[in-house]
């Protein structure tokens, strides 16, 4: 197994404030690793750490490309995202106003090309160019049966479809890693189990490395092989899903106060 | 099967493109078209050049510019310059070239440090950069400071303008239903999404607004050249303004709706020619109303599509048998 | 040296029109995110106010300056009720539009009724220039700072002491929380737009006396320069746009005075871009970013 994803000594301050400190973690190819922690812990300014929404005051994340290790530290979040990273967000992002086909169409932007005056004079190229993306894009979305919804706009979405959407989303840019932040908010049981299905589909068939932020104990218990546990921005603990649940300082700080 | 079906759509616009000039054309024949209304639907076709161009940079990629008309006045002056010196039909067509070319390179210098900005401070910012383009041209003595230029050779009739109509308004839709046009209006719906989707935000928002500069030059060497006098007062702020009045009048992010926008503004205008002040009263009361009464646009976001139309009836059909 | 301290005389005069008429976007800009696009021309109506009412009915200054703020927070009153108050909810180019449209109708209404023509703004306060040690300042420059900064003062304890300005305050940061602890929203904001157009006013009658020529279109390029004053100050804040106003004033006087007036304009704009790209939302305006 080697690692994808290597994160030493990672810092944030905002102003007074340490929101991550000192974090060193690491993500193994084709693994499905967990964060979890109390609100207020840091998990979400983490992952905008990793996926370089903002810049690490200091410490450093290592990715390992087929070119070699690559620093991310203050590259531009969308070079990151190009060198194989997706992600969704807490609060659902999708572009609203969008298809549900476009939505997955502008995933897919970095990994096609269309000359300027290919496209507004409309060579043959073109055209063969857009079928092949939107072959791809519809068969991505059949996975996960969205096929009914192509032309729907995304915001007429049901809530649980709109959680879907914006996972095929991120998987249509050929993500080697997919961070997942709170995928399960919102949901009833019914559709967190469908979730769970899903990730664990998701995680099988395109061999990728998922990171996932989540408050739901069954969902992680259930897909995680690890499990990172943060409280006021440092990590408390780093294990399998039995060795966090019998952990006397994560269930002091954590699952003690839901117990 | 796929180039099949697209060159249905294809040939259905151009056969509109083409029985549109033959209409105009029979109409002047005829004599039903006039000077004055020649010149109402020249006026008309410049603004649509214009306002198309703006409406990909405000109503797709998302970008409040208020700067229109400084890209214009590039167009604009490079032709006159160009075409008083040398009056010949290949100059003014090599001034076109000319003015897309300087307007592009205008439009990057506004636009990469300007486009950093949002909303409202953006459209202040390109409002000055556009107002400092139109003082140095008020400034210099190749153009003629503030007099401005007459007597410009006339080669843009309308047949010339109508064509440019066509041109600019297929690479700008063109330019939205692909890959770049798809990066803009993710641009436009939510930066941070965009960006974490591998989109160069920055990029794909100076790549509409250098598109949406270069229609607007082509647009200001059409007016150059049939009016046949500029002077840099054509090219203020209440120029910008008026193109953005199109837009939203039409719909932001429609096309269809810039087309009837200003249309129907072109129509208004010439109609009220003859009301001396009362004139632009009634244009803003009109102006108001509209807006209080249709606040998104005379077409929201919608768009004629021959596509659409074809599915609709494929559908009648599809029910019956 | 005594030259400098003249532009310096001339351009506080002149900053001090431009941020009175600042004080008006700012403030509806901080409350409903509008660029009030007519504001300028409420400043043309208060000068035409001031012309009329010292012509024909013979008022003093002080007199004339009072109604014409008064009348001027009427018109600001009127505008709001019928243009933008249906559009509140309207996406913000909408209303944007509808501002323009009003400040079209306000223009060519005023050249309709009363003809295009410039007139000359009657000398109700008879110049007296002064010499300060080789320095000319005339007792209307003196007067224009004056005014203007008592009612700039004024207008800061009318937001921070009283009931109203704390409303005022509550709404710009957030109308539906403001509105969830019982405030008025649309008393506020009329309130804002009578106590803005009514500086405009003010604005209006002292450029009338200090440049003694006046005419319908007057407001639009002193508008402009005073939203730009107003962003450059950090829209929505009142001693922003008070700065920018001084800022932008003492800058057209110091390029004139170098001799390059042709490009005074320029040079404001210039500053503005720079100021922006340096301080995206201003001097003392807060630059939010959005949460991930």
């Amino acid at each position: 197994m080697t690692t994808l994803l290597n994160v030493e000594d990672l810092v944030k301050n905002f102003g007074g404030l340490t929101a991550v400190s000192d974090v060193d973690m690491h993500l193994n190819d084709d693994e499905l690793v967990a964060l979890i922690g109390p609100n207020g812990a840091g998990k979400t300014t983490l992952f905008n750490l990793l996926t370089g929404v903002i810049v690490p005051s200091s410490g450093s994340i290592t990715f390992r490309s087929n070119d070699g290790l690559i620093p991310l530290n203050g590259m531009k979040t969308y070079k990151i995202a190009n060198l194989g990273m997706g992600r969704t967000f807490q609060n659902i992002r999708l572009f609203k106003e969008l298809t549900v086909l476009d939505n997955v169409l502008i995933a897919m932007t970095a990994n096609y090309k269309e000359g300027f005056l290919q496209s507004v004079f409309r060579s043959p190229k073109f055209y063969k160019t857009e079928a092949r993306i939107r072959q791809d894009a519809i068969e991505l979305l059949k996975i996960f049966g969205l096929q009914d919804d192509v032309d729907q706009l995304a915001k007429n979405l049901p809530y649980g479809i709109q959680r879907r959407l914006e996972i095929v989303r991120s998987l249509a840019m050929k993500p080697k890693i997919l961070f997942l932040d709170e995928p399960a908010a919102g949901m009833n049981p019914e559709e967190t189990a469908d979730l769970t299905r899903l990730i664990r589909q998701v995680q099988r068939d395109f061999h990728i490395t998922v990171l996932l932020i989540e408050h739901d104990m069954s969902l992680v218990m259930n897909l995680a092989s690890r499990i990172y546990v943060l409280d006021h921005g440092s990590l408390l603990a780093e294990g399998t899903p039995t060795e966090i649940q019998q952990n006397d300082a994560v269930i002091k700080a954590y699952l003690g106060e839901e117990a | 099967m796929i180039l099949k079906a697209n060159l249905k759509y294809n040939i259905c616009w151009l056969i509109l493109m083409v029985a549109g000039f033959y209409l105009m054309n029979a109409l002047i024949l005829v004599g039903v078209i006039d000077s004055f209304l020649e010149n109402m639907v020249v006026t008309i076709g410049i603004n649509i050049i214009l306002a198309v161009g703006l409406n990909l940079v405000i109503g797709f990629a998302g970008q409040f510019s208020l700067g229109h008309a400084g890209f214009m006045a590039v167009g604009a002056y490079a032709t006159a310059i160009m075409i008083s010196k040398t009056p010949t039909a290949g100059a003014f067509y090599l001034s076109i070239i000319v003015g897309v070319i300087v307007a592009i390179i205008a439009a990057l210098i506004v636009g990469f440090p300007t486009l950093r900005l949002r909303g409202d401070y953006l459209a202040i910012a390109t409002m000055g950069a556009a107002e400092i383009i139109r003082i140095i041209i008020n400034n210099l003595k190749i153009t003629n400071g503030p007099s401005g230029m007459f007597n410009i050779p006339q080669f843009a009739t309308w047949p010339v303008v109508y064509i440019m109509v066509c041109v600019t308004t297929i690479i700008i839709v063109n330019f939205i239903h692909s890959r770049g046009g798809r990066a803009a209006l993710a641009v436009r719906e939510d930066e941070i999404a965009a960006e974490s989707m591998g989109i160069n935000v920055f990029k794909w928002k100076l790549a509409a607004f250098v598109l949406g500069a270069a229609t607007a030059a082509v647009a200001g060497s059409m007016q150059a050249s049939y009016l046949q006098t500029i002077a840099p007062s054509n090219f203020n702020i209440m120029e910008s303004i008026a193109i953005l009045i199109i837009v939203v009048l039409g719909g932001v992010g429609s096309i269809t709706g810039t087309f009837v926008a200003a249309t129907i503004l072109g129509v208004v205008d010439a109609a009220l020619q003859n009301f001396g002040a009362l004139r632009m009263v009634i244009y803003a009361l009109v102006l108001i109303l509209i807006m209080i009464f249709k606040p998104s646009g005379i077409m929201g976001s919608k768009e004629l599509s021959f596509k659409r139309l074809f599915n609709r009836k494929n559908k009648k059909v599809g029910a019956k048998s | 040296m005594t030259t400098l301290f003249q532009q310096l005389i001339n351009g506080l005069s002149l900053g001090s029109i431009y941020a009175l008429l600042a004080l008006g976007y700012t403030m509806v800009y901080g409350i409903i995110k509008l660029i009030n696009f007519a504001h300028g021309d409420i400043y043309m109506l208060g000068a035409f106010w001031g012309y009329y009412t010292i012509n024909f009915w013979h008022f003093n200054f002080i007199f004339a300056l009072l109604s014409a703020m008064l009348v001027c927070a009427v018109a600001g009153v009127v505008i709001e009720y019928f243009a933008y108050r249906p559009l509140r909810h309207a996406p913000r180019i909408t209303a944007l539009i509808t501002a323009i449209g009003v400040s079209y109708f306000l223009e060519n209404g005023m050249s309709y009724l009363y003809g295009a023509d410039t007139r000359d703004f009657p000398q109700v306060i008879k110049q007296v220039n002064f010499n300060l040690w080789g320095v000319r300042v005339s007792n209307i420059q003196i007067l224009i700072l004056v005014t203007a900064c008592l009612l700039m003062i004024l207008l800061q304890l009318i937001i921070k002491k009283t009931k109203m300005g704390r409303a005022m305050r509550a709404v710009s940061v957030d109308p539906d929380a403001a509105e969830l602890v019982g405030i008025n929203i649309n008393r506020t904001i009329s309130f804002t737009f009578a106590l803005g157009s009514s500086m405009a006013g003010a604005a209006g009658v002292l450029i009338g006396l200090y440049y003694n020529s006046i005419d319908p279109l007057m407001g639009m390029t002193p508008g402009i320069k005073a939203f730009v004053a107003a962003v450059v100050g950090g829209i929505g804040s009142v001693p922003g746009a008070s700065l920018g106003g001084f800022l932008i004033g003492l800058l057209e006087t110091a390029v004139q005075s170098v001799g390059l007036s042709a490009y005074k304009d320029a040079a404001v704009y210039l500053v503005l871009i720079i100021i922006l790209l340096v301080l995206p939302s201003g001097i003392f305006g807060k630059n939010v970013k959005e949460k991930v």
